[in-house]
């Protein structure tokens, strides 16, 4: 069973050798600094490591490809309507004959930038809430749990209206048009997805701050914020991974949202999620028009899930080599 | 934790009326106006458009609106929809039992699938049944509401034409008739949501159990020669049960409000689409009665989940 | 001269030459409705023609459901609280006007035994008052009997200030009196050429006096019978939830005979265009589908299942860029696009002439809107005959490039024109729809080539088209250099309608941005001739001007006619239904009936 701890370190091996392993590895270990432990460990997560590779290539792809594939993303070419994928255009044309495969490499950056960014926001966020209310009881506790709630209340849409009419033309005036609502997305995306996190954390805290190990390190003197960082929070990780990957495609998805209600970015930017969003129509005319935004948005989700089970393999303290 | 659950009643309170004000003031302020549309018609004189607005009261400051908001709740009037003239409350009435129906049984399907698959994927992890109940949860939850439902819409109702997809909330029919009718129409929307919230869950159930089967209590159990079925059921399931809880809990009060995808698509008349006809109508006392109910049960789920906590897991304590 | 071309069409109607239909298409090509060229004739005594369609079934009821899909559901009952079309079609189930418009701007009567003309007395000479002549045994749903006080009280009723009843506009201004128990005489304070406003249409159903009188003005809102319609209408109320259904059953003592043919309609609502021309066209678990505003090329192919078809009807609406002739990103005194503000760029008319000649009409119609949309130049498409010189539907990249360089806007370095150090970048504003927002590509794209940057901007409906003070996006205050809409000639009339260009509409913020001239156009020579047509009782010559004043709005290219976009509607083959451009759908409700 992955993860599990093995009954000794040197079960596998035979029992001759087994003393020699067992000191050599011990004196091994010593030496080897934490973070190079767990950077092995993660490199033992075969698909991880592929993981890694693939999102890295994704981006790399969105950053690079647009110099290299020069075809414009709003060409529009009327004799080239919905057009299947051909060598001219490897993803297929839309209704307007412009080239699905540039609209993607393009949107690509802002649909990963924002996704991972939101995410970022909204698992920072919701971990710190989350410790401090797991931690601490009573009105602290109360308190922050009080904002949370408050928070799951709010009726996004009418917030949203309201921030973006506020902060958008002063965003826009201070950081540029593209930055600004890039940032104001982030923002609100990201807003709305950290009270689940800081439940999730709360909870674990609460289950994981009665455990002996805890007891112990408190017992040794450790401080308050030591026993969270080192001890607590790499224990309580499982869920807020979990809620990372789920985050990222809630968040392009979200942005989708956004801009079919006139909020987001302007509505000729081809996102993945708004390219889905204009393909719907269109399901049983031109299916390779929703596929590849689909399948890209699938493919991120992918990739960030089997790196965030690497990392959590890689950091459990328990996982002895 | 008897006192512990009458600190929080009591606390639950005045954190209601905070989060009350708030949701008053962030809807006065948003923009949008809810008599719109009189103001393209050339046959409505803007005499009779302020007329309006002052029988309702629009243009009194702030914190007059929110006290008579209040002072009205309080006595049981929850007020009066500026775009139907029909009372707030029996417009909600209407809409609880469809959204009861499919909303709820969505959740319901979401749990029914999520802790079996999550729980027999964490007992073999990356096997073939964990490898593909994993990419079938990710495809799941990568694939927005709006875009599974018109798949199932395009092959269930278009190309093999089994079921209808427009949800029609009164069916004139009787017995067996009426709950295979109901049973048809309410398919394709239950299992939109139900297997787009069900992908996420099973995620979290299989996290939450494989954190859980790497403690020692569970080498211990498995070392003693308990059967697997055992170890799971008695050892590691109620352990692992805890963020589940939490998101069930924040998932509960969504049925009440949430769905607003699902109920466009398939024109489902749940409190959904109530909200979300109110919100872009600026219909200011739907959106407040609705969000009020839903911050209740915010609080309520929440309050339960947290006693869930201790039950869960005794050494979890309440102070 | 174009008066004078009016006449001799009204004559060759007459004399039968030129088909009546074909006489309304040419004014409506013009810039009027259908219902008032159709008065044109009426008030040069060519008579009513027969209403086209045959109504075919021979007894009442049998039919069964009609169900019909609209994707706004109606959130009320009371046609003279109506928020827009949705409530009208909503409540136009159950209660009826005097006349209704059909597809051909006929008047035809309702609840009127016949329609008033000069001829039988109905229309005094003076032209200041019109007498309407009731249709005898006609009953409410609950049995009592329709008289003249259930007129004279609607109208009391609506122009209450203190029931503020959004048809005020039409009634405040009229005297009624009740002739006698079945005749009614309504009287105008001028001359009114088309005197068909009180009791027609949309704004003229008829509510009664029996159930609605106790909650006359202030009370009005607390009438049971704003949710519980009783009407005079084919069917009878049976159930209401506000944004979701209507339910009726069939009248069986309906005032007109052998009909209607339906046991029992059903209206539902929500849902998105696309998704409702599904349910008609392609799995027919629905019969009509309203306002089918999808792309052309999804519409054909949804309409191969064999099920049922788009049907596509005349009305007055067009899609239009305007530009703004104001400044809307500076402010003076306060104001943002003040009038005392100049555009750099649109106050210069050669800008204005590249612009619409970098409208590609021709590509937009084919290939987004295909049968749902006609390109347009003018306010609608010209018969050669009445083409106005100057107006052409034309699209000239390299044309609109010259105007520019001669205008002595030159390009820089980056391929963005500019002069005087200000670059041509312009915000480009509209509502949130699929089809806006691909007429929009295109367009930006042709200004790109002609070296016009253009910044998409999208917000949504119901933001847009508010009136709300404080939002700054609103298609009212105008604060961007260009957007675009449709405009509906919701008034059969068009003198209200091109009320709209003259200076004292201008929206600012002095009138709260209600005014509706909101491309803040300014032009004199439109003032005196709106002048003359006001006063002009002659309906000819009032047409002429009214042509005239069209010419000018459209010349100066301050507004930018795109398409025009007819009514398209979604029904099953057998469906058998009686659709007008110019009135609600739902107006020949009681001639819809199913082939066998």
């Amino acid at each position: 069973m992955a993860g599990s701890t093995p009954a000794s370190a040197i079960a596998s091996e035979t029992p001759l050798e087994a003393p020699v392993a067992a000191v050599q590895a011990a004196a091994s270990a010593r030496g080897i600094s934490p973070w190079r432990d767990a950077w092995r460990r993660f490199r033992r997560h075969k698909l991880a490591v592929a993981s890694v590779f693939v999102l890295g290539l994704m981006v790399l792809a969105v950053l690079f490809g647009p110099l290299v594939w020069k075809l414009a993303i709003n060409e529009i070419d009327f004799s080239a309507r919905l057009k299947p994928p051909a060598w001219r255009h490897p993803f297929g044309t839309d209704d307007l004959g412009q080239d699905i495969f540039a609209r993607m490499l393009y949107g690509g950056r802002i649909s990963l930038a924002v996704g991972l960014a939101a995410m970022g926001m909204a698992i920072l966020v919701g971990v710190t809430i989350g410790a401090i209310a797991g931690i601490s009881r009573g009105p602290i506790d109360t308190a922050l749990m009080w904002l949370t709630d408050l928070f799951l209340s709010l009726p996004q849409l009418p917030l949203l209206l309201l921030l973006i009419y506020l902060f958008r033309d002063g965003l826009k005036a201070a950081f540029g048009p593209e930055v600004g609502v890039f940032m104001l997305i982030v923002c609100v995306i990201g807003g709305f997805r950290w009270m689940p996190v800081a439940r999730l954390v709360r909870a674990q805290f609460f289950s994981l701050r009665e455990k002996e190990f805890v007891e112990a390190a408190r017992a040794l003197g450790a401080s308050t914020s030591r026993q969270v960082v080192r001890h607590i929070l790499p224990n309580a990780l499982g869920p807020v991974i979990v809620a990372g990957t789920i985050d990222v495609a809630a968040a392009i998805i979200a942005e989708s949202t956004l801009s079919f209600l006139g909020l987001g970015f302007p509505p000729d930017i081809p996102t993945w999620g708004r390219i889905l969003y204009d393909s719907k129509e269109y399901l049983d005319i031109a299916p390779y028009w929703a596929m590849f935004p689909g399948a890209a948005i699938f493919l991120a989700v992918l990739c960030i899930n089997f790196i965030g089970d690497g990392l959590r393999d890689a950091l459990d303290p328990r996982d002895v080599l | 934790m008897g006192s512990y659950l009458l600190r929080r009643l009591l606390i639950a309170l005045p954190s209601l009326l905070g989060i009350s004000v708030v949701l008053f003031t962030v809807l006065a302020l948003a923009p949008g106006d809810p008599f719109a549309e009189m103001a393209l018609n050339p046959n409505v004189p803007p005499e009779v458009q302020a007329n309006l607005r002052k029988q309702f009261g629009l243009d009194d400051p702030i914190w007059q609106r929110y006290f008579r908001w209040l002072w009205a709740m309080v006595q049981g009037d929850w007020g009066f929809s500026f775009i139907s003239r029909v009372d707030v409350d029996s417009l909600i009435l209407q809409r609880v039992p469809v959204t009861l129906a499919v909303i709820g049984a969505s959740q319901v399907i979401a749990l029914m699938v999520a802790l079996p698959v999550g729980i027999y994927s964490a007992m073999r992890p990356y096997s073939w049944f964990d490898r593909i109940a994993s990419a079938l949860a990710f495809v799941g939850f990568s694939l927005p509401t709006f875009f599974t439902g018109l798949l199932l819409i395009l092959l269930f109702s278009i190309k093999l034409d089994w079921l209808p997809f427009v949800y029609r909330a009164d069916i004139a029919a009787t017995g067996w008739q009426w709950w295979w009718e109901h049973l048809r129409q309410a398919i394709m929307p239950v299992m939109v949501l139900g297997l787009f919230q069900g992908a996420s869950w099973t995620r979290y159930v299989r996290s939450a159990m494989l954190d859980v089967i790497r403690l020692d209590h569970v080498t211990t159990a498995r070392s003693k020669g308990l059967s697997d079925w055992d170890i799971v059921m008695k050892h590691v399931v109620r352990n692992a049960l805890i963020p589940v809880v939490t998101l069930v809990a924040l998932q509960m009060p969504a049925i009440f409000g949430g769905a607003i995808v699902t109920e466009q698509i398939f024109r489902i008349p749940g409190i959904g689409s109530l909200l979300i006809d109110a919100i872009l109508r600026n219909d200011t006392p739907v959106i407040m009665g609705v969000t009020f109910v839903f911050s209740c049960l915010v609080i309520l789920f929440n309050l339960i989940a947290d006693l869930l906590y201790g039950w869960l897991d005794p050494r979890i304590s309440y102070r | 001269m174009q008066e004078r071309q009016i006449r001799e069409s009204i004559e060759e109607v007459r004399s039968g030459r030129l088909p009546r239909r074909t006489f309304i298409h040419q004014m409506v090509s013009l810039g009027l409705t259908a219902p008032m060229a159709s008065m044109l004739l009426m008030h040069a005594g060519v008579a009513n023609a027969q209403p086209a369609q045959a109504y075919k079934p021979t007894k009442r009821g049998g039919g069964g459901a009609l169900k019909a899909l609209w994707w706004q559901g109606a959130t009320l009952l009371q046609p003279h609280f109506a928020n827009g079309t949705k409530d009208q079609e909503g409540s136009r189930i159950f209660y009826e006007p005097l006349g209704s418009w059909d597809r051909d701007g006929n008047l035809v009567p309702i609840l009127a035994a016949e329609v008033p003309t000069r001829e039988n007395g109905g229309l005094s000479a003076d032209g200041k008052s019109v007498t309407w002549k009731l249709k005898r045994g006609v009953t409410w749903h609950d049995g009592q009997p329709f008289t003249a006080d259930d007129c004279l009280f609607t109208w009391e009723y609506a122009k209450d200030p203190a029931t503020a009843a959004v048809t005020s506009g039409v009634y405040k201004d009229v005297k009624v009196e009740t002739v006698d128990s079945h005749t009614i005489r309504v009287t105008f304070a001028k001359a009114t050429p088309f005197w068909a406003t009180a009791f027609v249409a949309a704004e003229g159903m008829i509510i009664p006096k029996h159930l609605f009188g106790p909650y006359a003005g202030a009370r009005s809102r607390e009438a049971p019978n704003n949710l519980k319609p009783v009407g005079t209408g084919p069917y009878k109320f049976v159930d209401f939830k506000p944004g979701d259904m209507v339910r009726g059953e069939i009248n069986n003592n309906y005032h007109m005979p052998n009909r209607p043919y339906f046991d029992t309609i059903e209206m539902k609502g929500g849902g998105d265009a696309a998704s409702a021309a599904r349910a008609v066209l392609q799995t027919g678990e629905y019969d009509y589908a309203w306002n089918l505003q999808v792309e052309d090329e999804v519409l054909k192919r949804m309409e191969e299942g064999g099920k049922g078809k788009a049907h596509i009807i005349p009305s007055g609406d067009i899609e239009f860029i305007q530009l703004n002739l104001t400044d809307p990103w500076t402010e003076v005194d306060g104001e943002r696009a003040s009038i005392k503000s100049k555009h750099f760029a649109f106050t210069d008319p050669a800008v204005r002439q590249a612009m619409a000649l970098l409208a590609d009409r021709a590509g937009i119609q084919q290939f987004i809107y295909g049968r749902t949309g006609v390109a347009t130049a003018n306010f609608l498409n010209n018969p050669a005959k009445f083409r106005s010189p100057n107006t052409k539907m034309e699209f000239n990249v390299d044309k609109a490039n010259a105007l520019l360089d001669a205008a002595g806007w030159k390009k820089g370095a980056d391929g963005i024109r500019e002069k005087g150090g200000k670059k041509m970048k312009f915000v480009y504003q509209t509502s949130v729809n699929g089809i806006r927002q691909k007429e929009q590509a295109v367009i930006k794209q042709a200004c790109q080539k002609a070296g016009i940057d253009l910044e998409l901007k999208s917000v949504t409906a119901s933001v847009f088209f508010s009136s709300d003070v404080a939002n700054p996006d609103t298609y009212g205050k105008f604060w961007c250099d260009m957007q675009m809409y449709t405009t509906t000639m919701t008034q059969p009339d068009p003198e209200r309608f091109m009320d709209q260009y003259r200076a004292h509409e201008i929206s600012a913020k002095a009138n709260k941005w209600q005014g509706r001239n909101i491309a803040r156009w300014r032009n004199d020579e439109y003032e005196k001739v709106y002048a003359q047509a006001e006063a002009e009782l002659d309906p000819v010559k009032r047409a002429a001007l009214f042509i005239r004043m069209n010419d000018l709005v459209v010349g100066d290219n301050a507004i930018i006619p795109l398409i025009s976009r007819p009514r398209v509607r979604g029904a099953s083959h057998k469906l058998m239904t009686a659709l007008t451009g110019w009135d609600l759908d739902f107006s020949g409700l009681h001639n819809w009936y199913r082939e066998a």
